[in-house]
């Protein structure tokens, strides 16, 4: 029970940081309210889902960005596509990259792009880790009998 | 592209400023130039004037000079001659008396003396002499005879000579040339032989005189011995001369006396001259280096008698021609005047240039400030959008947070964010109102909407305020105001709204009353009530002293044309032509509306000084006033543009520490009941009906409250009395119940105002009362309410006591609250009709949604599983199609879905495009369904329309308009939030008739 009690706390101070810090926002907790006994593993499959999508935008973005000439609007439309599934899963920083990537986009600005495509990657990078750690967290409690504590 | 659609833009202006320009009458380039050209005119014809002033002036002194000169020339020659003929005469006195009388009667005393006495007759001759021709034979005689030898004019005897012409008699002027030979001076020698060839009288040229110095010309005139034959011949003439006869004429004094007798001869120069030489003339008279004005001179001809010699006068002017003084002055006055006349006009053209440069300069500052007014009001606009979107951030995660464990006062805490955030949402929403209002974008909706029902909304939203201050709230809608009106409901009533909550915000005592006529008759009652207000003055003072007002609750209210004095007779006049009316009012007359809205507190007032700008946006009446009552102003601004925009106006009248009465009105339409039967429900069906038909006696002192009961209570088909007191309640319901007339009212209800119970007289009250329950038991025993605005829990145990029902009926009245409390009390109430409201959103969400097939398109996989999700847990049927054409397929009529989210956003196909497509499609199949229809019974199946709700994530308005322009039936905002949801949904899947949860 020790265990659990620690790895609850663990999993709470975890998620809270990631509210504080920004990379999850309120969404997020909606998702999670919509995961229930009926479908216990809506989260990870709305999260993994998003995994797969922001790897194939990535890439798609990253090789449209690489062309000689810069098809803005296929990259416009990548980045919204992205800004949408980021804001469906509340990876709010992702999200805010989206947006200033977009208005690069408007301007057509390849230098603008290049750096938010960093940054963008980035911040997936790091979102995709915490989630990860959060699932892995969130595993741990189960497999020790636990049960997931909700946030709010 | 873009430089040229630039060029283009640049083009359009200069076209419309073009345009614009066009009216300009001036031309700005010209105008030096024009004024440059005219002051050359000016001077040119000033040049002509002069230049023909001058050449007159100068004609003029030519005349005078030529008048003056001729004058001259014939004085001198008549004296001249006239002087001639004398010494004719004395040629003619010599030959008589000297050569015909023999002896001769003439000697040189005779002659002396004579012309002596006649000198007076020659003024112009110096002296007269007489020569007598000698021929060289008679010499000797002659100078024996007389004692003397000829002398030549050398005074020297004379040498020898053919002929001589000895001076034989002198005039004693010129005694000294006696003996002198005139023949041996030349110019005399020539003379006389001149003299006696002609017979005439001759003139020498002009010489020195002897004895003065004077230029002078001899005149010699021949004597002859025998009277000569007519038309004698030279030689004849020169045989019968006996002698000549020569007087001196001294010129320079003869012109020099002629001249001093005429005017003005100081002003010209006179010189005359022998021309006998043409090319050598000789000076006679004048100087001979001439003076004075040289350029000119009047030569005039003079004759005098001798046409062997010619002569002519020379007159000039001394002076040079004055400077011509009037035609320098007058042209040069023309020249200023010109100058100033063009200088004039110049600087009114630069003026009017001027001016319309500055108008053109004003308009485009006109254009400009009214773009920066409307770029502001897109601002706000925006910014209000871009507030409110993170604003229903925080006021959902408020509203999560309340629903989770907290301690109280974190509860506290979080329910005062949650409040405030409201507060600041309706803010926001009322800026953003005032932004659109000011940049046009509010247009009004013309929906059939039950105005009745609208006030009581407003009325429950402040009830509990009311209630909680103690403050008497009522409503009255007028008969004559249709049941169902078209208009802009929303708006109607955040106008009211408004103004209650003002009414609320400011109001500690008394009451807050609304009431709604229409307008044309409310207004001509009120106008004949003013009239006899005015009339009736002094009784209207004396009440007012008494500080019992007839008003709602009693207190004073601004405007005194609102107490029952008028009331009465709007009521009165209401109720006595109401059944007429409806019928008197014809069709055309029908349409249209006037609703006037009256909102009476008995609050603090509006200070005079404030009262002019309490519709200005963010004026308050005083800076304190957002200190203690809060608000921000822009309330009332916003309800004089929606008053304004609802073809009506806004005014009040207010007297701080009364209170105020804002009236405004709205011209709405009138709306046939059918067309809205549904929206009346609130209250139209067994709420009602139960209700129908009992009578009621209302017991109030008040009569305006006492009405507003009444009025309440006859929506719900009730029959109404009024009584002031429970004496009379009792009264009137017939003593002791026993013998009664049919005909006596007797009511089902009794429905008493606290304020009465509580002053009458209790004790005998209850008795009463009591009595009257026993007695009638036998017959139906009339309900008895309370009617209160506040009761205390001792009031309430105390009415019980009283033999009142249970149920208080809790003012503010509303017609459906006073149904629901009338049927509890009377048994006959519905308990499942409370039960809607009961459930949270949540549940009722579910129940809404389970069992629903829905179709959720988006083409992002990730939203499409958040909002498959969102739907599942509701309990609806979820399918997904990823794009609009997928959409599209699964749409084919006929398809079992009830509803479908669409993103907007989608490539190929977005959400707009889908929803249109869709629409066709349905009103296709539509069109044939009634085609098939025609003909067949009356029943209708019900048309094709599937619910289309956009998901986006920006939700401006725009957007919003788009999405209803498209045929969508609403949003919701993505990501999914519960309330947002609830809200879209709700809307359409109410009326729904398989979703009848029970």
């Amino acid at each position: 029970m020790d265990v659990v009690s620690q790895l609850q706390r663990q999993f709470l101070d975890f998620t809270t940081s990631l509210y504080r810090e920004g990379f999850l926002d309120d969404q997020f907790v909606q998702l999670q309210k919509l995961q229930d006994e009926s479908n216990p593993e809506f989260v990870i499959e709305v999260v993994s889902l998003f995994f797969e999508d922001s790897e194939k935008l990535l890439n798609n973005l990253s090789t449209a960005l690489q062309q000689h000439i810069v098809d803005y609007k296929q990259v416009d439309a990548l980045v919204h596509q992205f800004k949408g599934s980021s804001s469906s899963i509340g990876a709010q920083r992702v999200k805010n990259v989206c947006v200033s990537f977009r208005n690069y986009c408007e301007e057509k600005n390849v230098e603008g792009c290049f750096r938010c495509l960093q940054q963008v990657k980035h911040e997936y990078h790091l979102v995709k880790s915490r989630l990860d750690a959060l699932f892995k967290l969130e595993q741990q409690i189960l497999a020790a009998g636990g049960s997931v504590p909700m946030i709010a | 592209m873009g430089a040229k659609s630039h060029h283009m833009v640049a083009v359009k202006l200069n076209e419309q400023l073009g345009t614009k320009r066009k009216y300009t009458f001036i031309n700005r380039a010209w105008l030096p130039k024009i004024l440059v050209m005219w002051i050359l005119l000016v001077a040119f014809v000033s040049r002509i004037i002069y230049n023909r002033m001058d050449a007159e002036n100068k004609q003029r002194r030519k005349e005078v000079l030529v008048s003056m000169c001729d004058q001259r020339a014939r004085m001198l020659q008549d004296q001249f001659s006239v002087s001639v003929n004398h010494v004719h005469a004395l040629a003619v006195l010599v030959s008589t008396f000297h050569y015909y009388k023999n002896p001769s009667a003439i000697d040189q005393g005779t002659f002396a003396e004579y012309t002596a006495r006649t000198a007076f007759e020659r003024p112009l001759l110096s002296g007269v002499a007489y020569a007598q021709r000698v021929v060289h034979s008679e010499r000797d005689e002659f100078e024996r005879q007389h004692g003397w030898t000829i002398k030549t004019m050398k005074r020297e005897p004379s040498p020898l000579r053919d002929e001589y012409a000895p001076v034989i008699f002198s005039q004693e002027t010129v005694s000294y040339i006696e003996s002198l030979d005139m023949m041996s001076g030349e110019e005399d020698h020539e003379n006389i032989l001149r003299a006696r060839a002609t017979g005439k009288a001759v003139l020498t040229s002009p010489f020195r005189l002897l004895g003065s110095h004077h230029l002078g010309v001899v005149l010699t005139f021949p004597v002859y011995k025998l009277k000569l034959p007519t038309n004698p011949s030279v030689k004849e003439r020169i045989d019968a001369t006996a002698g000549y006869l020569g007087g001196a004429f001294d010129v320079e004094s003869l012109v020099e006396n002629l001249l001093g007798q005429l005017a003005g001869n100081q002003a010209i120069v006179v010189n005359v001259l022998d021309i006998t030489n043409s090319s050598d003339p000789l000076i006679m008279y004048g100087r001979q280096y001439q003076d004075g004005d040289m350029s000119l001179k009047r030569v005039s001809a003079l004759d005098f008698g001798d046409p062997f010699r010619k002569h002519q006068m020379i007159c000039r002017y001394l002076q040079k021609a004055p400077t011509p003084w009037t035609a320098i002055t007058t042209t040069f006055l023309f020249f200023v005047i010109g100058l100033l006349v063009g200088y004039m006009i110049y600087g009114a053209a630069i003026h009017i240039v001027k001016v319309e440069d500055d108008f053109h300069e004003m308009q485009q500052l006109k254009v400009r400030a009214e773009a920066a007014d409307v770029a502001k009001s897109q601002f706000l606009a925006t910014v209000s959008h871009e507030i409110r979107t993170p604003m229903n951030g925080i006021l959902g995660m408020l509203a999560l947070l309340l629903d989770t464990d907290m301690s109280s006062t974190q509860r506290d805490y979080a329910q005062t964010a949650q409040a405030c955030g409201k507060a600041l949402i309706t803010l926001i929403n009322e800026v953003l109102d005032r932004a659109k209002i000011e940049a046009g974008k509010l247009e009004l909706e013309a929906v059939p909407f039950d105005l009745r029902s609208i006030l009581d909304d407003v009325l429950s939203l402040f009830s509990e305020k009311s209630r909680h201050k103690g403050i008497e709230l009522a409503v009255f809608v007028s008969n004559k105001v249709p049941d169902i009106v078209m208009g802009d409901p929303g708006r109607f009533r955040q106008v009211i709204t408004n103004l209650v909550g003002n009414s609320v915000k400011f109001t500690e005592r008394g009451h807050i009353f609304v009431q709604v006529h229409v307008a044309e008759h409310a207004k001509a009652l009120l106008n004949a009530k003013s009239e006899t207000f005015l009339n009736g003055g002094s009784e209207g003072a004396a009440l007012s002293g008494t500080c019992h007002f007839k008003t709602l609750s009693g207190c004073e209210a601004a405007d005194d044309r609102n107490s029952w004095d008028t009331f009465k007779h709007l009521i009165a006049d209401e109720e006595f032509r109401y059944n007429a009316s409806s019928q008197l009012i014809g069709p055309d007359d029908a349409q249209n509306v006037t609703l006037m809205v009256c909102v009476e507190d008995t609050g603090i007032g509006i200070p005079i000084s404030a009262q002019e700008r309490v519709f200005t946006p963010f004026m308050q009446a005083d800076s304190s006033t957002s200190r203690n009552y809060g608000g921000t102003g822009i309330g009332l601004s916003i309800s004089k543009c929606l008053v304004e925009l609802m073809g009506g106006q806004i005014n009040f009248i207010s007297r701080p520490n009364i209170g105020s009465t804002f009236s405004f009105t709205a011209a709405l339409r009138r709306c046939e009941k059918n067309v809205g039967v549904d929206l009346n429900k609130s209250f139209s069906g067994n709420l009602t009906m139960a209700l129908e038909g009992l009578k009621a006696t209302v017991v109030d002192e008040k009569p305006v409250r006492a009405a507003i009961t009444r009025y309440h209570l006859k929506r719900l088909g009730m029959l109404v009395e009024i009584v002031s007191s429970i004496k009379m309640a009792v009264a009137t319901s017939g003593k002791n119940g026993s013998v009664r007339p049919k005909n006596k009212w007797q009511p089902d209800l009794i429905l008493v105002e606290k304020d009465s119970w509580i002053s009458g007289d209790n004790c005998g009250l209850n008795l009463r009362l009591f009595d009257w329950k026993q007695n009638g038991r036998k017959l139906k025993l009339p309900t008895t309410v309370l009617l209160a605005t506040n009761i205390t829990s001792v009031e309430f145990d105390r009415a019980k006591a009283a033999g009142f029902a249970d149920t208080v009926i809790m003012k503010p009245l509303r017609a459906s609250r006073v149904a629901a409390c009338l049927q509890q009390v009377l048994g006959m109430g519905k308990k499942g009709q409370q039960g809607k409201d009961m459930l949270n959103s949540s549940a009722f969400l579910r129940s809404l949604l389970c069992g629903k097939r829905i179709l959720v398109v988006d083409d992002n996989r990730v939203n499409r599983a958040v909002a498959a999700g969102a739907l599942k847990k509701f309990g609806a049927d979820v399918e997904c199609a990823d794009s609009g054409k997928a959409a599209l397929t699964l749409l084919q009529l006929p398809h079992n879905f009830d509803a479908c989210f669409m993103d907007i956003q989608m490539p190929e196909m977005d959400g707009f495009e889908a929803t249109r497509h869709i629409r066709v499609m349905e009103s296709k199949a539509n069109e044939m369904m009634t085609a098939e229809c025609t003909g067949g019974t009356g029943e209708k199946k019900s048309e094709w329309h599937l619910p289309v709700l956009a998901m986006t994530a920006d939700v401006i308005h725009a957007t919003y308009d788009k999405c209803l322009s498209c045929g969508m039936d609403g949003y919701v905002s993505k990501p999914f939030e519960e309330e947002n949801l609830y809200q879209a949904v709700a809307t359409f899947f109410e009326s729904n008739p398989i979703n009848d949860e029970r």
